[in-house]
């Protein structure tokens, strides 16, 4: 996946992108609040297009194509799901976006279900969830989607460390049978730490760093990376 | 952030729904510039001394019904803030919202059955006047029924304008020790001032344009205004000419109402829901509680008392005789029809304009408003300056010379209340739905949940409650319009206000008593 010198501006501030993400790893994205996180994000899920540059995902241009089409997932950290909607018609929606199911469909539903830990819960509403079962869910939608891309914005920020932990497992888990490419933004080192295997550190709308998970955190990344994380003693 | 590159039809939508306003109100702008040109000086010439009065009488009317509601207004609503929990008090508040729902015809015969010269306090007024009580035709019953309509609805504004005190600063006033002058200086009067213009400008506007309680209980060319003048005009004198020149005042005076209002940063539409009291920290004293007691009792008495008259008026009639007319067994049958067709376009409207507006404004990222942008926000608002009569008066005229203006009652019925309670249905949607985007917005992008799939699954859920609401509000108004359909209304299309005003005119109005109660609109939730 690359974002081929990739400009973009919300009111003022302008970003540019010029990244290469390896294919098949976890790469974590971090950076201080308003480095452009987010957006890069957006912009790699088309729910922003950029005003210069293209957007490469698996040798194929997909700069001008809507959010559906490309080959991507992404899990927010909240308002993953329709309210009004059940865990099960939640997950439904990752399959056909008219709630048309077919046998396969709901089977696929089921197998999503009972792989992310919430076999027996398919009736209830969001509501009557947990936050992590309510990320759960959307992870499950993840798996049916079947796409080889998947987006992480802070998915797990609003949730307890324990419960992140066995979050972060399951997304390695998830990661590794599907050998999916994943975006991970994080503020929590210790998160990225134990995930990553490359890491991109942005500032004020640029990649100012890029490198191995384990340069970074070794204590070896570079100064702006290490004052952000408050340390200079080895993470992992 | 523009997710979509194809053209959203939600901006479709909107563009169809603002055609068909700009149609209805073009083409009866365009009626009244043919009929203008038609006969240039007749129009001109017909800016006579008659018409000054005319507006003078409208101005007059509409200044005095402002002050007697705002004024008591202002004083119950502070009544209502300072005891935020006594027995009856969200009942009171309901019955506050019922007004506004109501058809005009009937509490101007409700009014009549009160205090008219045969109503149930005439005996009671003639022994306190000395003499024999001479009825409320006239200025007397004009202001009556419009401080019915628009005292309980300032009340309710000003109330909501109290309630945005913020809790911290009544606990710092009873930490101070203010006393209750003190606070109503220092921390009601100020929340209240805010408040006072835009309420004020609403109710004059409501007055100004008032057409039903003025041809109903003005009783005379004494008391007429320029809206009662239009339909007389059209109906009585056939004088098109007379009804441009007053249309043309008409537009101009509503114009300049909503222009100084939208300056004050008024809300024109009103408000329907229940505010919910905040705690209060300061306990009122033993004679300020009775008084405020008094005062709420008295505003409640007189919203009751009309409504109370209507229904026992209703249970006195010979309903059983009324239901076996043909006549009225018709026109509840056409009223009924009428309205459900004039709801649910409304609604349809009014939802396209909405999503239209939420789709603009998350294409345009941080730039400036697009003119179309503009249109479908405040599009809906803009009809309030175009009174229904208006728009009738420019219809009848377009198109007497080509068909037969009988034969389109229906239709301008239906549309014309449609257009009109927009606003009303623009403001139960809007908040629903851009709640709704908001969370959704990106989800549907990213699942593809698009087009009639997306308002099935993701949006009917959300906005069921809203569309009832909004489609229930409509009707009601519909159900109560007399504007339209006494210009097209005849023996061949009646709806019930119709039939009603019939029979009023031929003094039958203990029969007319009898039959709005039945068919006539409930208060909208």
């Amino acid at each position: 996946m690359k974002l081929d010198k990739v400009a973009f501006s919300y009111g003022e501030a302008p970003l540019s992108f010029d990244v290469e993400f390896a294919g098949g790893v976890i790469t974590a994205v971090m950076g201080p609040s308003g480095s452009g996180k987010s957006t890069l994000l957006n912009l790699v899920a088309g729910f922003e297009t950029p005003q210069a540059g293209r957007i490469w995902i698996g040798g194929k241009d997909v700069t001008a194509a809507p959010p559906a089409q490309r080959p991507v997932s992404m899990v927010f950290q909240e308002n993953n799901l329709f309210s009004h909607l059940s865990v099960e018609a939640n997950v439904g929606l990752g399959r056909s976006p008219s709630l048309r199911l077919t046998g396969a469909d709901r089977e696929a539903v089921q197998a999503a279900l009972a792989r992310t830990g919430l076999a027996g819960k398919e009736k209830r509403l969001p509501r009557e969830l947990s936050g992590g079962e309510r990320q759960r869910v959307a992870l499950a939608r993840v798996l049916v989607r079947e796409r080889p891309v998947l987006l992480l914005d802070e998915p797990f920020a609003s949730l307890g460390p324990a419960l992140r932990q066995d979050m972060l497992d399951l997304v390695a888990g998830l990661q590794a049978e599907r050998s999916l490419t994943v975006l991970f933004v994080t503020h929590q080192p210790e998160d990225a730490g134990r995930l990553a295997e490359a890491v991109v550190f942005l500032e004020e709308g640029r990649v100012s760093a890029a490198g191995a998970a384990e340069t970074f955190f070794g204590g070896a990344g570079p100064e702006a990376f290490r004052h952000y994380i408050g340390s200079k003693r080895p993470i992992t | 952030m523009p997710f979509s590159r194809r053209i959203d039809p939600r901006i479709l939508a909107g563009i169809l729904a603002l055609g068909f306003i700009t149609v209805l109100i073009g083409g009866a702008l365009a009626g009244l510039v043919a009929e203008g040109w038609r006969d240039l000086s007749g129009a001109v010439e017909a800016f006579d001394p008659y018409l000054l009065r005319i507006v003078r009488f409208t101005l007059w009317q509409a200044a005095l019904s402002t002050l007697l509601s705002v004024l008591p207004a202002l004083f119950v609503a502070r009544a209502l803030s300072r005891h935020p929990r006594f027995f009856g008090r969200n009942l009171i508040l309901h019955l506050f919202a019922v007004p506004l729902a109501l058809p005009a015809i009937v509490v101007a015969l409700a009014v009549l059955s009160l205090y008219g010269r045969a109503g149930y306090f005439a005996g009671l007024l003639s022994a306190l006047g000395g003499g024999e009580w001479p009825g409320i035709y006239g200025i007397a019953g004009i202001l009556i029924a419009h401080v019915f309509f628009n005292l309980p609805l300032a009340a309710r504004l000003f109330l909501e304008a109290l309630q945005t005190v913020p809790a911290d600063q009544w606990r710092l006033a009873s930490q101070l020790g203010m006393g209750p002058r003190a606070a109503f200086r220092l921390i009601e009067w100020p929340a209240l001032r805010q408040a006072l213009p835009g309420v004020a400008g609403l109710v004059f506007m409501l007055c100004v344009t008032s057409f039903t309680i003025v041809l109903t209980l003005g009783g005379g060319p004494r008391a007429t205004t320029l809206e009662v003048a239009i339909y007389q005009a059209l109906r009585f004198d056939f004088d098109p000419a007379r009804a441009v020149a007053l249309t043309v005042l008409q537009v101009g005076l509503t114009f300049v109402v909503v222009l100084a209002l939208t300056r004050l940063g008024a809300n024109i539409t009103g408000d329907a829901n229940l505010p919910v009291a905040p705690r209060r920290f300061m306990s009122p004293g033993r004679a300020e509680t009775a008084l405020d007691a008094g005062l709420i009792l008295l505003a409640s008495l007189f919203v009751v008392g009309p409504m109370a008259a209507t229904v026992a008026a209703g249970l006195e009639a010979d309903l059983v005789r009324l239901a076996g007319e043909d006549a009225v067994r018709q026109a509840t049958l056409t009223s009924i029809v009428l309205a459900l067709l004039a709801a649910l376009l409304s609604t349809l409207l009014s939802l396209a304009l909405v999503m239209a507006r939420r789709a603009l404004a998350i294409g345009r990222r941080a730039g400036a408003r697009t003119l179309l942008e503009y249109a479908a926000d405040t599009g809906a608002g803009f009809v309030l300056v175009v009174p229904p009569i208006v728009i009738g008066a420019g219809w009848f005229l377009l198109i007497r010379h080509s068909a037969d203006v009988f034969a389109i009652a229906p239709v301008m019925v239906v549309t014309v209340n449609a257009v009109m309670a927009m606003p009303f249905a623009v403001r139960a949607l809007r908040p629903a739905y851009d709640a709704s985007s908001e969370r959704h917005e990106k989800l549907c992008a990213l699942l593809g949940i698009s087009g009639w799939t997306r308002l099935r699954l993701v949006d009917w859920p959300v906005l069921r409650r809203p569309l009832a609401t909004a489609f229930a509000f409509a009707a009601a108004l519909s159900l109560g319009d007399l504007g339209v359909i006494a210009l097209f209304g005849s023996d061949s299309v009646q709806t019930l206000p119709y039939l009603l005003l019939g029979r009023m005119g031929s003094y039958r109005t203990a029969d007319a008593a009898g039959k709005e109660p039945r068919a006539g609109p409930r208060a909208p939730p």
